[in-house]
């Protein structure tokens, strides 16, 4: 049998859940978060934007705009603040203006480690004004979607944010400009609903979740084992609903490329 | 699970449901089976519906029915989420729970009441849009999310009312209209109470609490500006009941099809919800 591989004395690593292979964190963060098996693990918004834009070009729009509780659901105050320091985010999306490529554009990224890219009214705020915006300075969006769905403890108001959303869109597409999506795991409930199918050019990482309903709620539903498969960006592709899916290490020349095909600089 | 009268009589009359468990108890209620149903508005309060079926792309989803009829005269493009009342008619209709096609046979029945120029109503009473794979190959999500921004520029009168239950998107997708209104004891929210009080408490029974929380009764739904109108239960079933609300959406027709700014003021009425601090 083969020696272990020595690793540097305490070099923190991540297991794989696709490969099952122990990975050096720095090799992972090397990589993009990508294992050598192509597994794409989750990435945090600020990370996946510097990966992506020209370096210095991101400015941050509505930087402090936070959800409330507007129906001062029990919990949430406190669950949110909890969220905040732990994430050092104030809300589940970070959008602003940045270069890809020198191809000026708006790009608005959800974030994970904010409890699960939920959708309240200061996401649907943020986004709906970032599409308002790029409307009136006539630039394409590009969109990094993940999501959990609805945030339930905004009960109707975030139900609204669909609507809110998928209008300032519709004005932007009217406008002849460019939306891209890029459909990253997971991307669930109300955002798949509206902004996340909404786009011009539906992009999907491999193996991220896409889908309506829960998987676990389908089972219950039907009563029903499902495929592993199921709703996986591949499942996803196959049944006609992405345009393409795009590793992470291709996805800042590709998303150049298109921004370049649509009238870029 | 009590029935329609139980309730009622439980409060004395539907107006005095109030309380804790006021907001589940009208979930309970309008889940009974025990109230009108989408068609039964449909043959009520219009004339001379004829129904017209299918998305052009898939099949015909019989938990939306859509067609055109008269109302006082004029046509009108009639759009509803549909229960069904017995056992048979109710798994017929998946209980009132679309699948993708059903939102795209509305879509088209809006898109074509665009082109002719007739007002649509919807009468919306759903738990959600369908749970399961066919929903899902066929792309629930993307057939819900088509539908809202189609809707939020439809050159035409929506007038959409909530009968029953609200459930989610699958709900909105109906929804995006200029007036929005709500029968007393109808319910919109976000999601069931049930998969709320899981999610969050770990604990479905929690369902009461969470429903209250969840605001999510026609007062609160007022208060919140999602809707315009909260419509009285009075002799719910009975012609008087059916007169009153035909009254009412030909007054609000009549208004709304002499505004030229009608998409504009769409999407402020959805712009202005939910802000942040």
């Amino acid at each position: 049998m083969a020696a272990p591989v020595q690793q540097d004395e305490g070099e923190p690593e991540k297991n794989c859940p696709n490969c099952h292979k122990d990975i050096p964190l720095s090799r992972l963060w090397a990589n993009d978060l990508v294992c050598s098996c192509g597994y794409h693990f989750r990435m945090k918004a600020r990370q996946r934007i510097k990966m992506l834009v020209d370096k210095g070009s991101f400015e941050e729009l509505y930087t402090d705009w936070k959800a409330g509780n507007p129906l001062n659901f029990p919990g949430y105050q406190d669950k949110a603040e909890t969220v905040r320091a732990a994430s050092g985010e104030k809300e589940a999306v970070i959008c602003g203006t940045a270069r890809i490529g020198k191809h000026p554009c708006c790009l608005f990224v959800m974030e994970p480690y904010f409890m699960m890219g939920s959708m309240g009214s200061a996401v649907g705020e943020k986004i709906t004004s970032l599409f308002e915006y790029a409307a009136v300075h006539r630039l394409p969006v590009i969109g990094f979607t993940v999501s959990g769905g609805a945030r339930m403890q905004e009960g109707l108001l975030s139900l609204m944010q669909m609507a809110k959303t998928s209008a300032a869109i519709k004005r932007h597409s009217d406008a002849g400009l460019l939306y891209l999506a890029v459909l990253t795991d997971p991307t669930t409930g109300g955002v798949t609903a509206s902004f996340a199918m909404e786009a011009d050019i539906i992009l999907a990482e491999p193996g991220a979740t896409v889908g309506f309903a829960g998987r676990r709620v389908i089972e219950q539903t039907t009563k029903k084992s499902l495929p592993n498969n199921f709703q996986k960006s591949e499942f996803v592709l196959e049944h006609g609903f992405i345009d393409s899916i795009v590793s992470r290490s291709a996805q800042r020349k590709q998303l150049a490329e298109l921004l370049s095909l649509h009238g870029g600089i | 699970m009590a029935g329609y009268k139980e309730i009622c009589a439980k409060e004395g009359s539907i107006k005095a449901m109030s309380g804790a468990g006021m907001a589940y108890d009208r979930v309970k209620l309008v889940r009974s089976g025990k109230r009108p149903t989408g068609v039964d508005y449909i043959h009520a309060i219009f004339k001379g519906f004829i129904e017209f079926h299918g998305d052009r792309r898939y099949r015909d989803d019989p938990a939306v029915v859509g067609g055109i009829a008269r109302l006082n005269g004029s046509p009108v493009t009639v759009i509803a989420i549909e229960k069904g009342h017995t056992a048979r008619e109710r798994a017929w209709r998946n209980f009132g729970a679309p699948h993708p096609e059903g939102y795209r046979k509305a879509l088209r029945l809006m898109k074509q009441a665009e082109k002719f120029g007739r007002p649509v109503i919807c009468l919306i009473d759903t738990s959600g849009a369908y749970c399961g794979v066919g929903a899902e190959e066929r792309g629930q999500g993307q057939a819900i999310a088509e539908n809202l921004m189609e809707l939020s520029t439809l050159c035409v009168p929506v007038i959409s009312i909530l009968i029953g239950e609200g459930g989610s998107g699958g709900a909105l997708a109906l929804g995006v209209a200029d007036r929005v209104w709500m029968l007393q004891n109808a319910v919109y929210s976000v999601i069931s109470p049930e998969g709320c009080a899981s999610i969050l408490w770990k604990d479905a029974s929690k369902a009461e609490a969470a429903a209250a929380s969840l605001k999510l009764t026609a007062e609160d739904a007022k208060g919140l500006g999602i809707v315009e109108r909260i419509l009285s239960e009075k002799d719910i079933g009975k012609k008087e009941f059916y007169d009153r609300i035909r009254t009412l959406l030909a007054e609000e027709l009549s208004t709304l099809s002499g505004d030229l700014d009608l998409v504009g003021k769409r999407y402020e009425r959805f712009r202005k919800l939910g802000g942040c601090l």
